[in-house]
């Protein structure tokens, strides 16, 4: 899409220069898949809150509640086929997790649909009044939450097969943060190929990039945003369900927990750009595991560093997008 | 009178009833509802009306949404806290802490409205919910220092340690200071402010530097947050996360401005003490309720005591749709027509 290699430079730049800070290369190599897992089912979540912005300049404070509703939506299923998430087969343990998936995709979709049309669509234009509405539908969908699934923390173990760790060399590599890198990649790629071989992609870019022109070339840019707030929910759910399974524990909090470090990675990668809302989620992740290790008085810090490293160097992010 | 308000009267007939009687609530509140509760309740309406007012100098005035009014808020009481535990309880040590805490908040707030007031409304909400959830970290990880997720509880100078006497020192400053607010909202500056939130465009053509007149509007609140949560640590005689820092309190904080009316300084009053009453008196009624629905589906459970924040917010919601200037904005229009 676009020809900036810098960025992507960036995140080698980083492993390296984690690499001789790091004792040795096997803990290096943990941390390093424990980042990319991390930034996968970050980027996951917040891809669809920026292509949102970029194309309908909606900035959505509610996309957390999306995150906690997918990750609860899937512990329900997930404890009726606890016996498939017992067993000692990865087959079986699969099969109990694709439905769990498809519920937590679905159920957020759907409330996503729900929310643009009743929230949303009201205040189009009206930045002051999207966060404050948004913000209120956050309360209320968390509240609701509490209502249907009751108050206290839900705890989701990960299936029998995919927790544990491999060895690779002396590396230490936990199974599940390798599915969540394949998930992810998986996500990104689909998105890509999308965005970028489709003509559906090519309209949403467009968008992206003017929309007022697509929209005079006779295409309606609402339906198309409709269609990418419903798929950006979806996301959103999936990778609350893969973080809540990941923390191995579900609360109606995680969601607004996880916007703030959303919120960072889209400032850092751009507001609007896929690809760097990607990198920064990499970034992000890697950062965190690193810092994390190294000094870890300082982890909390080292998002807002990296933000502001990032955007002394580029103002408005990575891959500047929207219009702004 | 009038020059007392700032010119600004309330200038609807319910309106003034209301206010006057949360006005002689709170001065005869001691006497009139014995009891440490309502005392208690009482002191939280006092600081959380200057508190909301100094956000909705922010919000309702010049159109800017900050997610950092509670670490403001935090640091007065954690200057005020940190120097009575670690200093002493005097008086020369809490003015210490205090004047600490205002030159702190004042950096901040410069330093977050230079860097981001420059570019959007949505760019400075995330700014500074990042921030301020860093710092809520930050607290809770200097433990040392803050006392960590437990806070800080210390004593006060002998004359503070009457709560009679801190009820009444909280609420004048908080009256005084709310006084100071309503005079600011409408001097020339002021108006300057709601020119902004109407057409920043135009108020940057007729030669305002808007960028100067929003970071000082963030600074003043800021200030002004500061001072309302020394208020509150003096009242409480304890500092921590949950009665400071918390994103709840944020929230709460946003529910209170939008429901009593952005954009007027009122608002803010009625906002506070409505939203303050309810959260200490709507869950008496909510279980109430719950108990006598308890057969049925789910309606006990939307009934709960503890869910009494799905109502607010269905009605913040609802707020924001319909009744943008809230309590308030209605009662004043109910006047006009």
């Amino acid at each position: 899409m676009n020809r900036d290699w810098l960025p992507l430079v960036l995140i080698l730049v980083l492993a390296a220069a984690a690499l001789p800070l790091v004792p040795s290369s096997s803990t290096w190599l943990t941390l390093t898949v424990a980042g990319l897992a991390m930034g996968m089912m970050i980027f996951m979540m917040a891809s669809g809150l920026t292509l949102v912005f970029g194309l309908m300049d909606v900035m959505n404070f509610a996309h957390g509640a999306f995150i906690s509703v997918g990750a609860y939506a899937a512990a329900s299923v997930l404890i009726a086929l606890k016996g498939g998430m017992q067993a000692p087969s990865l087959a079986e343990n699969l099969m109990a997790m694709a439905p769990a998936l498809a519920a937590a995709v679905a159920v957020a979709g759907v409330l996503g649909w729900i929310f643009e049309r009743v929230v949303i669509r009201p205040v189009y234009g009206d930045h002051l009044k999207q966060i404050l509405v948004t913000m209120g539908g956050l309360i209320v969908v968390e509240q609701l939450i509490h209502v249907v699934w009751g108050p206290d923390l839900i705890p989701l173990p990960k299936p029998a097969t995919i927790s544990g760790s491999v060895l690779i060399g002396d590396a230490a590599i936990e199974r599940y943060r390798i599915l969540a890198v394949i998930v992810g990649l998986t996500v990104f790629a689909a998105m890509w190929l999308l965005l970028g071989r489709t003509r559906l992609g090519l309209l949403i870019r467009a968008g992206v990039e003017n929309t007022e022109m697509v929209e005079s070339l006779g295409y309606r840019v609402r339906r198309l945003f409709v269609g990418v707030f419903v798929a950006g929910s979806a996301l959103a759910g999936l990778g609350g369900v893969m973080w809540a399974m990941y923390q191995e524990s579900v609360t109606a909090g995680m969601g607004m927990q996880m916007m703030v470090v959303i919120f960072i990675v889209i400032i850092i990668g751009g507001l609007g750009s896929i690809g760097g809302c990607f990198v920064g989620a990499l970034l992000v992740g890697l950062m965190a595991n690193y810092i994390g290790y190294l000094a870890p008085k300082l982890a909390l810090g080292s998002n807002i560093l990296l933000m502001v490293l990032i955007l002394l160097w580029r103002p408005r992010g990575l891959y500047p997008a929207s219009k702004a | 009178m009038t020059r007392f308000l700032s010119g600004d009267l309330p200038r609807s007939r319910v309106l003034a009833t209301l206010l006057i009687v949360i006005c002689i609530g709170l001065v005869a509140a001691p006497f009139v509802f014995p009891g440490a509760r309502s005392l208690n309740v009482a002191a939280k309406v006092a600081v959380f009306v200057l508190l909301v007012a100094s956000y909705d100098l922010l919000l309702g005035y010049t159109g800017i949404v900050s997610f950092a009014h509670t670490m403001f808020f935090g640091i007065g009481g954690y200057g005020i806290a940190i120097a009575a535990a670690k200093l002493g309880p005097a008086w020369g040590n809490l003015a210490l802490g205090f004047i600490a805490s205002l030159a702190l908040t004042l950096a901040i707030a410069l330093v977050i409205g230079l860097l981001s007031l420059r570019v959007r409304t949505i760019f400075f909400a995330m700014i500074t919910l990042a921030v301020a959830s860093f710092f809520q970290i930050l607290a809770s990880q200097l433990s040392d220092f803050t006392g960590g997720e437990d806070g800080i509880n210390f004593r006060l100078p002998a004359l503070l340690q009457d709560r009679l006497a801190c009820y009444y020192l909280v609420l004048a400053a908080s009256a005084a200071l709310f006084l100071c607010l309503l005079r600011i909202v409408n001097s020339p500056f002021g108006r300057v402010l709601q020119s902004i939130r109407e057409n920043e465009f135009r108020a940057e053509a007729l030669g305002y530097r808007t960028v100067i007149y929003r970071t000082a509007a963030n600074c003043l609140s800021a200030l002004f947050a500061t001072v309302a949560g020394a208020l509150y640590a003096l009242w409480l005689r304890y500092t921590g996360p949950d009665t400071t820092l918390s994103f709840a309190i944020m929230i709460d904080l946003l529910l209170m401005v939008v429901i009593g009316g952005m954009g007027t300084l009122y608002g803010a009053v009625i906002g506070a003490t409505v939203f303050v009453i309810a959260q200490n008196y709507l869950q008496d009624l909510m279980k109430i309720a719950s108990d006598a629905t308890s057969g049925m589906a789910l309606l006990p459970n939307l009934l709960h005591p503890d869910r009494w924040l799905l109502w607010l917010g269905v009605l913040f919601v609802v707020c924001v749709y319909w009744f943008p200037t809230g309590i308030v904005g209605k009662l004043r229009a109910r006047r006009a027509r």
